[in-house]
């Protein structure tokens, strides 16, 4: 420990013994934060607009930046596509059997909505927003909900004077009062209640993952039939990873640069969230993309695509290096309509290297 | 069976010896029809070498274990990198859920970071902002703690209805382990908190960041920053290689990958303090902060995923209990669908904050049962049912699910997840 560090920590032993409970014996490690790592990390942003930082955008500028960084999963007016969070509407539906919970219905407090964005958003991409860009979304959401104008501006010097509708519909948790009393009382032993009638089956819905038998996953063995022995278990595995194997490798495996691959790997996070690879990946928000270049567009099996993209999938587009190029550097104007709402990538670098990546997951 | 004469277990014959057990109980002490060979014959296994040592040099289960794996349930999260799995409690015994099986929740997937790339720093209201590596954290003083840990959702499928086949799925969001590592409060005094901090923030170093407020009262009492979990280092999808441990209080306040420690004067009322975590109420108005899990508990054994499969007579009904506010005193089961009850065994150590293991060794009879079991804790509380909970929070609560589960014991050993008036 540095000289100037013992001496603050003994001035801070000093003024924690004057303080009361913080008395206590230091051991002298670690080692003073420096001010500009406490800047790096401290950037939480509390109700009262603690840890803002200086900065502004506004809704016009938070319509674009949502519509790049934010749409692909919540919808070009916040409205959620899939199960991806509703961020936008809800107002007066608490009570309702199917309560919406958005920014403008449920959400407390607005520096939540900006030290998440901030802090935590895009899903996949965190940390990528800058301050402006998430006073501009947090504007954008204000608007989406019906809060402010179209020409608003939120900045940190106006950030505090938003109150959000659900305000005051919190408290503190209150089981000690409304609920303990009731549940600590001497338990019945006997004669309690009615005889049973079974009201509602957990099987009659047939949500449950299930084993090969049907049976509930994760069912345990039958002790009285024989166990299976290793060999047999080991050829079932294998088997199954026969199943899995590609017929045919994509060209892309034998010539692609696994540094570029492992390029790619890193650039897929942006797409992550949407889509799956690997083995027993299933489609998400968008298609399973296992063997996808090379392969005829709008054919993985079970997702639903666009009209335009089926339209193409019938004029035979297949899914080229240089076609996946162009619709990953802009998908809506490569192809009008498509479910896909990312705004595409920038770089050719990071097309060519998810291409590489995606030519190395094949199917 | 004819197969059951082949030298070494056959596949999957009948063992003659097994099914006559079944059926010759009433008559007292089984009689086999024929000598079974898994005595008679001289195994492979008597006879010849199994592995050599370092066959594994670290062990994972044996594959007559298969089974015993965490599972999700694929439609519950859009992401699998934001969702979480179950552990299959009911193929566990004891208290202790093994690292490999103990259920993951992530909140933007489990992150890979080293002891030598982690840091730890202390920030907001306090004398002095500090840093620590890893290896600083290995030279405070230690302590030991067995704590269960669930998540607040944990049964939050089951609150609107009996929906899962299933212990693992209907209440294996929690596992319980034995932690080593360093009370927080020495690290908060080591920065010395000052006399305006009222609250302890904890943030992950992953893009979720998860972070979570809880009052400086419950910092300085039993929070644990852990990095010893069963004995060995905490598994990355367990925050490898520093978490934080909050007995008693929801899964989600157990910061994984533990990157900052913020005191502040208020709750900095987070993503995951208010949008979720938070128990929406019949008039619309919601409550936060209520972090403590009260006492619960489920029959593991039988269940769904572990049907009687021996017959009538003696069966072992077990399962786990636990409470955020101490120990369990007292389990009750049920065999009736609570219209009768009787005391359960407490079997080992019964430990505050922490799963606790209860037996009830019965004759069953071959009728069909509907099993239940009911915890009460030190402070006198006693698990309601799902009906005494939905009476006050209605029926949009997804969190805190601590209702009574039945089990539907069938006669033929099946067992069903169900709902009773």
């Amino acid at each position: 420990m540095s000289k100037s560090l013992k001496l603050l920590a003994g001035s801070a032993l000093a003024a924690s013994v004057l303080a009361g409970p913080a008395m206590a014996e230091k051991f002298g490690l670690g080692r003073a934060a420096l001010p500009e790592e406490v800047a790096a990390w401290d950037i939480a942003v509390l109700p009262d607009g603690t840890g803002l930082p200086a900065g502004s955008g506004d809704v016009f500028t938070g319509d674009e930046v949502f519509a790049e960084k934010c749409a692909s999963c919540h919808g070009d007016f916040a409205e959620g596509i899939d199960n991806w969070p509703v961020l936008a509407g809800g107002q007066g539906s608490l009570r309702d059997r199917r309560p919406v919970k958005t920014v403008g219905s449920y959400w407390p407090y607005l520096s939540t909505v900006f030290d998440y964005i901030h802090r935590s958003m895009p899903f996949g991409a965190a940390q990528t927003v800058s301050a402006d860009e998430a006073y501009a979304i947090t504007a954008f959401l204000l608007y989406s909900n019906g809060l402010v104008e179209d020409d608003f501006e939120l900045s940190n010097e106006n950030f505090t004077e938003i109150v959000l509708p659900n305000a005051e519909g919190f408290y503190a948790d209150d089981r000690a009062e409304t609920e303990y009393p009731v549940f600590s009382v001497a338990p019945c032993m006997s004669a309690c209640r009615e005889p049973v009638k079974v009201t509602k089956r957990a099987i009659d819905l047939n949500v449950t993952p299930e084993d090969p038998d049907g049976r509930p996953a994760g069912t345990l063995p039958d002790l009285t039939l024989a166990a299976a022995a290793p060999a047999e278990v080991a050829a079932e595995v294998a088997a199954e990873a026969a199943e899995a194997t590609p017929e045919a490798a994509p060209a892309e495996v034998a010539t692609a640069d696994p540094a570029l691959i492992e390029a790619g790997e890193k650039v897929f996070k942006k797409c992550k969230a949407c889509h799956k690879v690997g083995e027993g990946a299933k489609n998400g928000t968008g298609p399973l993309l296992n063997g996808i270049v090379g392969r005829a567009a709008g054919t993985v099996e079970g997702f639903k695509y666009s009209k335009p993209m089926l339209a193409a999938s019938e004029g035979g587009l297949v899914w080229s290096h240089e076609a996946l190029a162009e619709f990953l550097a802009n998908p809506k104007g490569y192809m009008k309509g498509t479910k896909m709402s990312f705004a595409g990538l920038k770089k050719p670098e990071e097309i060519d290297a998810v291409i590489a990546y995606l030519g190395s997951v094949g199917g | 069976m004819s197969e059951t004469g082949k030298k070494g277990a056959s596949r999957r014959a009948v063992l003659g010896a097994g099914l006559a057990a079944g059926g010759a109980v009433a008559a007292g002490i089984a009689r086999a029809q024929s000598a079974d060979p898994l005595i008679t014959d001289v195994q492979d296994w008597a006879s010849s070498f199994g592995d050599a040592v370092d066959a594994a040099p670290y062990g994972t289960p044996i594959h007559f274990e298969s089974h015993v794996v965490r599972r999700n349930v694929e439609w519950l999260t859009e992401s699998p990198v934001s969702s979480i799995n179950f552990t299959p409690i009911h193929a566990l015994e004891g208290t202790i859920t093994p690292q490999g099986c103990a259920f993951e929740r992530h909140h933007s997937g489990a992150i890979e970071l080293s002891k030598q790339d982690y840091r730890l720093m202390i920030t907001g209201l306090v004398e002095q902002p500090l840093v620590f590596t890893y290896e600083d954290l290995t030279r405070f003083p230690r302590s030991i703690t067995t704590a269960f840990c669930e998540c607040a959702a944990n049964g939050g499928m089951e609150w609107g209805g009996a929906q899962l086949e299933g212990c693992q799925f209907t209440q294996g969001m929690i596992h319980n382990m034995e932690y080593t590592g360093v009370p927080l409060r020495l690290l908060l005094e080591e920065a010395g908190v000052k006399p305006e901090g009222k609250w302890v923030y904890a943030e992950g170093a992953d893009a979720s960041s998860n972070g979570r407020s809880m009052p400086l009262e419950k910092a300085m009492d039993d929070v644990l920053v852990a990095f010893y979990a069963n004995g060995e280092a905490l598994r990355k999808e367990h925050g490898y290689p520093v978490r934080l441990v909050v007995p008693g209080f929801e899964g989600n306040m157990w910061v994984k990958w533990l990157r900052r420690i913020g005191v502040y004067d208020q709750a900095v009322e987070s993503r995951e303090e208010t949008s979720k975590y938070t128990d929406l109420m019949p008039d619309g108005r919601a409550r936060k902060w209520t972090w403590v899990m009260d006492a619960k508990s489920v029959i593991t054994s039988p269940s769904p995923q572990a049907p009687i499969r021996h017959g009538k007579g003696p069966l072992v009904v077990t399962g786990l209990a636990w409470s955020g506010h101490g120990k369990i005193t007292r389990v009750d089961v049920s065999l009736d669908g609570g219209v009768t009850w009787q005391e359960a065994r407490l079997t080992g150590d019964v430990k505050s904050k922490a799963l606790t293991r209860f037996h009830l060794d019965i004759d069953w009879d071959g009728s069909e049962l509907f099993l239940q079991s009911r915890a009460v804790d030190e402070t006198g509380y006693v698990q309601p049912t799902k009906n005494q909970l939905r009476d006050i929070r209605g029926l949009n609560n997804v969190y805190h699910n601590n209702g009574i589960q039945t089990w539907w014991v069938r006669a033929d050993g099946e067992v069903e997840n169900v709902e009773i008036a």
